[in-house]
């Protein structure tokens, strides 16, 4: 796996003409998950897309080391086509091997939900076809926005296992979540604390 | 790279060209027929008359059948949230909207100029005009598919979105309708090089002015 480290600088965070959180300061080094907690619309979701570079920071900086993997409410798989297709088409774009991509299908029971087009499929359904194709992306930086919303709790315990397996393999893992997620070492921000 | 560009470029054909829900390439052609098959019916069966507006008519319906797709082409992927997984592995959003104007020109461009064969024989256009407005088509109609990208990206997440696109298309695509439509008239190669001239302009802004606005939509 590819050198992986995550170094956030004085943050802050503006969503219109609110500012959310500011002064936020953290650094993950390999191996590290942390998660974030914090009521609804306090910046959980906000914090994961600016350290993805996806959304600009109002002011402080972030570094990463490593290519970001993201996981949000959003499947990123193609409504109009059958789950095999859509996660097919992912598998491709990462370069995931045939027998890899088999294995992970299988481990998150999908391998018989391949034909169903991917409007059909429940909320948890959906989150385990995401997770699959994050497995897949093989990237070192996980960030997980309420990973665990609409799973039932054979499916919380496996993605618990899956993200202890990804830290213990030298990934980090950012978890944004209001829910319990119990992993070993897993270190604990609450974004209440930097609400100006 | 190249595997990632064939992987993005099958997948959209799978899109467009075969379509889920939205009927894929067979919605824009039927409906061009239908406008070639209405248009005797409206003005009577007058064969030299049908014969000169003909190729127009033709331009025109060409024009109204590639604003149909308009809403499939981007706003699904910023709402799925394809494009925020492209930009994380470092697939920019002008690759993929060039690509996705390759897609939808092969899922509109070639089924319209064989269905202007029917159309032709519909309207009795003559074998040299017909020759002209398939040359136009050609040379036009990836300008059309460059458009359409290009506005549907403008345009995605806006309420009301896709009517909006249809009238952004409709003036912004007068150039080529003039000159594709024109080069019947004069029976000249001046017009269709003027209409590939306009097309290339398009196919040139498209990748850089859609990226711009699919990076402008995220916020």
């Amino acid at each position: 796996m590819q050198e992986a480290k995550i170094a956030i600088r004085d943050l802050a965070c503006r969503r219109g003409d609110r500012v959310l959180f500011r002064g936020l300061s953290l650094a993950l080094n390999a191996g590290e998950a942390l998660q974030v907690a914090g009521s609804n619309g306090i910046g959980k979701s906000s914090l994961l897309r600016i350290v993805a570079g996806l959304a600009p920071a109002f002011a402080g900086t972030v570094e990463r080391e490593g290519t970001i993997g993201l996981v949000d409410e959003r499947s990123a798989l193609d409504t109009s086509q059958a789950l095999g297709d859509a996660l097919a088409f992912w598998a491709r774009t990462d370069g995931t091997s045939q027998s890899a991509a088999q294995a992970t299908r299988d481990r998150l029971g999908l391998t018989d939900l391949l034909d169903v087009p991917v409007r059909y499929l429940s909320t948890g359904q959906k989150k385990r076809a995401a997770l699959a194709r994050l497995i897949g992306q093989a990237a070192p930086l996980w960030l997980l926005d309420e990973p665990l919303n609409g799973l039932d709790v054979h499916a919380i315990e496996l993605t618990e296992a899956i993200v202890a397996e990804h830290c213990a393999g030298g990934g980090i893992a950012l978890v944004a979540s209001h829910q319990p997620f119990r992993i070993e070492g897993l270190q604990r921000l609450t974004l209440a604390d930097f609400a100006p | 790279m190249t595997g990632r560009v064939f992987a993005l470029l099958k997948r959209d054909l799978a899109r467009l060209l075969l379509g889920g829900r939205g009927g894929g390439a067979l919605m824009p052609v039927l409906f061009f027929l239908s406008v070639a098959m209405l248009y005797p019916f409206a003005v009577g069966p007058d064969a030299p008359l049908l014969a000169r507006t003909g190729g127009g008519v033709i331009w025109v319906a060409a024009l109204l059948a590639a604003i149909l797709p308009l809403d499939r082409l981007v706003e699904p992927d910023i709402e799925q949230g394809q494009f925020d997984q492209w930009a994380l592995r470092g697939i920019s959003e002008e690759l993929v909207i060039a690509v996705r104007v390759l897609a939808h020109w092969l899922s509109f461009g070639p089924p319209l100029m064989l269905a202007t064969l029917p159309a032709a024989a519909l309207l009795g256009l003559e074998a040299g005009t017909l020759g002209i407005v398939e040359l136009g088509l050609l040379a036009g109609t990836p300008g059309l598919a460059a458009l359409g990208v290009t506005v549907a990206a403008l345009t995605a997440g806006l309420r009301g979105g896709t009517a909006l696109a249809g009238l952004l298309v409709i003036p912004m695509a007068v150039p080529i309708l003039i000159f594709g439509a024109g080069s019947l008239a004069i029976g000249g190669e001046s017009g269709l090089a003027l209409t590939a001239a306009a097309s290339l302009v398009l196919l040139a802004i498209a990748p850089f002015a859609g990226g711009a606005a699919v990076r402008a939509a995220r916020g």
